[in-house]
């Protein structure tokens, strides 16, 4: 069914009883064409956009857990294209432009909000950065504005502008970046890419990859084999437990990065907030919490919680930005495992068997890319070749020494 | 990751007083070893789900290298040994 506001007025009529379930829960085919292992946003996506603009049919997305279990529910939801190199950036903004464009296209509310994502800046250097980067943005398609203590005075009144150890003396705006509500990315692409026929399937673990020499030929699963004529992994978190099925090693350490929402307030921050000298960044959701981040906690871990030490790090950086946080009270904490690659970039390549894709290595940014990892994954899937807004994502860029070090630093927060 | 570090020398630390190097499990190639091997050193990395093991600096204790072995999902600690001699070396 096609949701619009003539559905909602009829299902009222009738009570709300006759509302379908947004997606089908098929069982396992022996065998597909395609198959996507992980049904997380990235997945999801993927599978949408290989059937919706690649034609691709007969495709299935193997989820281990429930859908929106992993990272796509575990984020901060922000969305932005403020980069500054040429790998990086034209990627970004394609993904900026098919969020812009998203729920018409998907036919489901997920609350796309451009509300400006601003970074702050604290020095003449950081700011001649900024202007670079901010050029870098132009050039590329993206806005970008420099704004002066004054004009973020005039949007933030309540910062802390005269810190002693991080005077804030302006910021880079970029007015169409902001949130997603995140919940929604996955089953927005779930129901849209069930719609064209593709079977997702739930709680359904990969346990074994199946090969016949070079060629993979299916996948072994908790609920039995299943052969494919692709296999695509896009497990972020986890992509170096799923790549070894294949023999293959990663340059990936899976971390912990934590998030928090505080008490529902008032409407006190419009904006997107980064205050990346102090590790912290702030926005403020719908409902009114807080949600706010910093770093990762810096160590290796497949748990999907974090140290307090960092806790309070993430509360102490956000009271330096805004004192007034330091009576706000935190509501929720909790963890996400991310891909921390080596140069801090993503990976979406070819791997050394011919039918076996890969998509990992989000590091800290796996949501914002969401649509444009899909739509770049799904293209190498069906044509063996990267889309031109994702060349530079090759997985053997480290033995080349085509290192993509757009913020610096990888797995290794603490070289700062 | 577990609170406590029973540190071989001061007994049971807080984590904080620790800083982590990386993966114990590498070892740095000679100098003219080939390509694959350096490539392997500074970029690939098992990253195993569950035991491994790591170099740790006690940075606010006995200022000693450490080896940890724990765990990278329920966060027990296996074995914190002296890396000098986990290396099997005097010191």
């Amino acid at each position: 069914m096609r949701y619009s506001a003539l559905s909602i007025f009829l299902n009222a009529l009738s009570g709300n009883r006759h509302w379908q379930p947004a997606w089908r829960e098929p069982a396992p085919k022996p065998h597909y064409d395609v198959v996507i292992v992980g049904g997380g946003g990235h997945g999801l996506a993927t599978a949408y956009y290989l059937a919706k603009v690649f034609g691709v049919r007969n495709i299935a997305v193997l989820e281990k857990s429930y859908l929106g279990s992993g990272n796509i529910g575990r984020n901060t939801t922000i969305i932005r294209s403020n980069y500054l190199l040429e790998g990086n950036q034209p990627f970004y903004e394609f993904s900026l432009k098919l969020w812009e464009g998203l729920e018409q296209d998907f036919n489901f509310n997920a609350m796309v909000s451009q509300r400006g994502v601003l970074n702050l800046y604290h020095s003449d250097a950081q700011r001649d950065a900024y202007t670079r980067r901010g050029n870098a943005m132009l050039l590329s398609g993206a806005d970008a504005e420099l704004l002066d203590r004054d004009d973020v005075r005039r949007m933030l009144p309540f910062l802390d502008f005269t810190n002693a150890r991080f005077p804030i003396r302006g910021g880079l705006l970029q007015r169409r970046g902001g949130t997603v509500r995140h919940d929604a990315v996955a089953w927005g692409y779930a129901r849209g890419a069930d719609a064209l026929g593709v079977d997702i399937i739930q709680h359904c673990a990969v346990t074994g990859i199946r090969r016949e020499g070079d060629r993979v030929t299916g996948v072994d699963t908790t609920r039995g084999t299943i052969g494919c004529g692709k296999l695509a992994l896009s497990t972020a978190g986890h992509s170096s437990v799923t790549a070894s099925l294949a023999g293959l090693r990663l340059p990936v350490e899976s971390h912990v990065l934590q998030a928090f929402v505080s008490e529902g307030l008032k409407p006190f921050i419009d904006n997107v907030v980064t205050f990346g000298a102090g590790h912290f960044y702030v926005s403020q959701s719908d409902k009114g919490g807080l949600v706010f981040g910093g770093d990762i906690d810096g160590y290796n871990s497949y748990a999907r919680r974090g140290n307090l030490a960092t806790v309070e790090h993430v509360m102490e950086a956000g009271v330096a930005m805004i004192p007034g946080l330091s009576r706000i009270r935190a509501l929720r904490s909790w963890g996400g495992i991310v891909d921390m690659t080596m140069d801090g970039s993503p990976i979406i390549d070819k791997t050394h068997l011919p039918n076996l894709y890969l998509n990992a290595g989000w590091n800290y940014g796996g949501f914002k890319a969401t649509p444009a990892a899909g739509w770049c994954f799904a293209h190498l899937i069906a044509r063996d070749a990267p889309h031109e807004v994702a060349t530079a994502y090759r997985l053997d860029r480290f033995a080349r020494g085509y290192l993509i070090d757009e913020r610096g630093a990888g797995a290794q927060a603490n070289l700062h | 990751m577990a609170s406590l570090i029973p540190c071989p020398h001061c007994g049971m630390r807080p984590k904080e007083e620790f800083t982590i190097k990386g993966s114990a499990d590498v070892a740095r190639p000679a100098p003219e070893a080939g390509t694959q091997d350096w490539l392997d050193y500074v970029y690939l990395r098992e990253n195993p789900m569950g035991r491994l093991s790591e170099y740790w600096h006690h940075a606010s204790g006995c200022r000693r290298w450490l080896v940890v072995s724990r765990d990278s999902v329920n966060h027990d600690i296996y074995s914190v040994q002296d890396a000098a001699q986990a290396k099997g070396g005097g010191a």
